[in-house]
């Protein structure tokens, strides 16, 4: 049955590997010699097709608030979420699901790096990246916030050199709900699970409480088993002005400094209604550049 | 299966996430929704593409991607397909879709639904001449019989899978395997299948079969007897005599009419088995998979002693399957018994040759289900008119933008090769059924004349103009143009 339900295969392209498995959906692209990506491919799928099972026997804990005194979860993904997330759970709501992405990229990244020397691969689990890099290798990464409407609001190239290996977005249009009003906030950090719990945290604080052109459901009227259970979640941003947008990024801004300072991401980009905000170490003020079409969406 | 939870909830049991779904929504994978109660597949809406017809297809995956060089879909050239259009289950209501388009000049009206099919199955073509089993026997896939064995063909053994009796006429988890199993096979997946006394194999559509773990590389070039007079003439003068082993028809070139007419000498050759016509044998030995579909791999096993009054010392005998994979070559010693040498040259040339002559062996998936009583209703308000429009070739049938066989007779029974449509076109709910995408083209004036939902038809660009995910694919190279009306098909 396990066998049968995940879906691998090798994309038209024949370069890059689609593995999918109920909600976890994976590309994944090594560069190498080419027994070296045989190998590569074969661990991803052998580590791929059993991710979705572990993670499954510890959901119920998987979707509970983390705090101090949290119980660890025992599998390895899970662990990756657990940590993840944890520098947040003293002041703010947070679930393991919320680095869920990002931890099963790095999983199945990982087995790959271990089972073969690759000159750079990654693993994108919708948006959330895991990176490995070698030697003189670099990857240029685009930004979308529109998933309906995609365009690149901007690009940054992570080489070798960097401490990056980790790339997320996070955004109320993206596929997981959101407690802001965030377009998208993509985060640079150490690892995929890290940028994705940030990216997360940096998004919900996007917010304009109570105004009324923000349309807002409980998340368990959409989705029954969602972990973030009667908290409102965004389905709708109408007409802000433009101080309330700057208002908005301001408040994003403020934690991902924060989140800077902490050493828990090294960058991030926020975007709402067509307003960028950068959060980066002032050595590094040029990681994000923004094409020059960027003015169409005015 | 789906069960009920909440009024309005349903809880998916597609992995082991077990969602609860709400109605109208989707699932954590956006793959599997709650629409009116019933757990269904959705994929997004797919449009074809007629500008990038040539070539091979193309599967974007804009949605997650963003990859895609931002283009929109220009409506001239776009034909939308049934496929995650979404169904008019439980067939009251009109069809999802009802596009009508402008084509040379005539108004168009393309009606399209995923059509919810228990009525269905797969008729499975298997290039090989290895024995599958035998005809009638069940065939099995992960212990749950989900077809049987029909006719054998030339060079090629036909399987029936899935069918409503599988589907739901037996127990549930036959039915969720028969399901499983036709969804695979619809969507290009490998499925290994067992047959009742008969072999395992692994098939997948467009893929050389595999039997027995052996990849099926050839067909065979013709039946023994077909061999022999095909190659009669390079043979002659080269060997003695020559036996192309077949599990069906065994030949003999010393004894066939082709060999006869070249004036080929008698060689006083006995072959084990029921004669058919001259130099022409049944049953030589059992069939199995390996020497030209019997069980030998020895091939001296079918010759009885040579008759004393015509064989000679240093007679020369090849033996050769009908494709060309197992071949010996012979030589009689003093005592008339067959010793083995090495093959001659000019001998490899014409086994070379029977090699060359047999076409690539594959698998081949012809998905064919009936467009019933209620499906017809999403297009008309009186569907028998629907049946009678399509048999007279006014409506035309596409699954995916790929042409149908309509059978004739009553109702709408359609085959289609799945290997023309999209990928993944396919789709299932746990009734057990299979969700296949059907659209009906006509002439605007025809749908109005067969009480069609005119009502409900949205220009093309309207749809295109949609906030739902849509992606754009490739027609493949081969398929017509869906909305070519079928009148002008047959003048080119």
């Amino acid at each position: 049955m396990m066998q049968s339900r995940a879906v691998v295969r090798l994309l038209p392209d024949e370069r890059r590997l689609h593995l999918q498995d109920g909600p976890i959906d994976l590309i994944v692209e090594a560069n190498g010699k080419p027994e070296a990506l045989h190998a590569a491919y074969k661990a991803a799928t052998h580590r791929f097709t059993t991710i979705l099972d572990e993670l499954c026997t510890e959901l119920p804990l998987l979707r509970t608030a983390v705090s101090a005194g949290s119980a660890k979860p025992s599998g390895a993904v899970a662990r990756k979420m657990f940590e993840a997330v944890f520098p947040y759970a003293p002041n703010n709501f947070i679930t393991p699901m919320a680095a869920v992405a990002g931890a099963v990229a790095e999983a199945v990244l990982e087995a790959m790096a271990s089972a073969a020397k690759l000159q750079r691969a990654y693993v994108n689990n919708g948006g959330d990246i895991a990176l490995h890099l070698t030697g003189g290798e670099s990857f240029r990464i685009g930004m979308v916030d529109r998933p309906d409407r995609p365009s690149l609001f901007g690009t940054t190239e992570i080489s070798t050199g960097d401490p990056i290996r980790g790339v997320a977005t996070s955004g109320w249009r993206g596929r997981s709900f959101s407690l802001g009003i965030a377009d998208a906030v993509t985060v640079l950090a150490d690892t995929a699970a890290t940028a994705d719990a940030a990216a997360t945290i940096i998004a919900n604080a996007i917010d304009l409480s109570g105004h009324p052109s923000i349309v807002r459901i409980r998340a368990c009227d959409i989705s029954p088993d969602s972990d973030l259970g009667e908290r409102l979640v965004t389905r709708g941003v109408g007409e802000l002005t433009a101080q309330e947008i700057a208002r908005a990024l301001d408040a994003g801004a403020a934690v991902g400094e924060e989140l800077l300072q902490r050493g828990l991401i090294r960058a991030a980009a926020l975007s709402l209604c067509n307003a960028r905000r950068v959060v980066s170490p002032s050595i590094d003020s040029d990681r994000f550049i923004e094409p020059l079409r960027n003015a169409q969406h005015a | 299966m789906a069960e009920g939870f909440l009024e309005n909830t349903i809880r998916c049991d597609a992995c082991p996430v077990l969602c609860y779904i709400k109605r109208g929504q989707a699932g954590a994978c956006d793959r599997y929704a709650n629409l009116e109660g019933q757990l269904v597949r959705v994929d997004p809406h797919i449009l074809l593409d007629r500008a990038k017809s040539q070539g091979t297809p193309l599967v974007p995956f804009l949605e997650r991607e963003g990859e895609w060089d931002g283009t929109l879909a220009k409506s001239k050239d776009t034909f939308v397909t049934a496929i995650g259009a979404g169904t008019t289950y439980p067939d009251y209501k009109p069809a999802p879709f009802i596009v009508s388009s402008e084509v040379d000049g005539v108004d168009m009206v393309t009606v399209v639904t995923e059509g919810i099919f228990s009525y269905c199955g797969v008729k499975l073509k298997i290039d090989t001449d290895r024995y599958l089993g035998p005809e009638r026997n069940l065939v099995h896939a992960q212990g749950e019989p989900v077809g049987h064995v029909t006719t054998a063909e030339y060079g090629s053994q036909m399987l029936s899978i899935g069918g409503v009796h599988h589907l739901t006429g037996g127990t549930k988890s036959e039915g969720r395997v028969t399901c499983e199993t036709l969804l695979d096979l619809c969507n290009g997946k490998e499925v290994e299948l067992t047959i009742d006394e008969g072999a395992a194999i692994r098939v997948a559509a467009g893929k050389p079969p595999v039997v027995n773990g052996e990849r099926e590389e050839r067909m065979r070039v013709g039946c023994g007897s077909a061999t022999i007079g095909m190659f009669a003439k390079q043979w002659f003068g080269k060997v003695d005599d020559v036996v192309v082993v077949d599990d069906h028809i065994t030949g003999v070139l010393s004894e066939h009419q082709a060999g006869k007419l070249l004036g080929v000498r008698e060689t006083g050759i006995a072959i084990q088995g029921r004669r058919s016509t001259p130099g022409r044998y049944f049953q030589v030995a059992n069939p199995g998979t390996a020497w030209g579909g019997t069980d030998l791999s020895d091939p001296l096993k079918i010759l009885k002693p040579f008759k004393k009054k015509f064989a000679w010392p240093n007679l020369r005998l090849l033996m050769v399957s009908t494709t060309g994979e197992h071949f010996a070559y012979f030589e009689l010693d003093d005592a008339l018994q067959p010793v083995e040498k090495e093959l001659p040259e000019a001998l490899r040339q014409s086994v070379a040759r029977i090699r060359e002559n047999c076409e690539p062996a594959m698998a081949t998936v012809l998905f064919m289900a009936g467009a019933g009583g209620s499906l017809r209703a999403g297009v008309t308000e009186n569907p028998v008119k629907l049946t009678n429009s399509v048999k007279r070739a006014l409506t035309r049938v596409t699954c995916g933008g790929a042409p149908a066989y309509i059978w004739p007779g009553g109702g709408i029974t359609f085959m289609v090769d799945v290997l023309r449509m999209p990928e993944n076109a396919f789709g299932y709910v746990p009734t057990p059924a299979l969700v296949a995408p059907i659209e009906f083209a006509l002439k605007k004036a025809d749908y109005a004349a067969l009480g069609g939902h005119v009502d409900y038809i949205r220009p093309l660009e309207e749809v295109l103009q949609a906030k739902q995910r849509q992606r754009q694919v490739a027609s493949l190279a081969g398929n017509p143009w869906p909305l070519r009306p079928s009148q002008q098909e047959s003048e080119k």
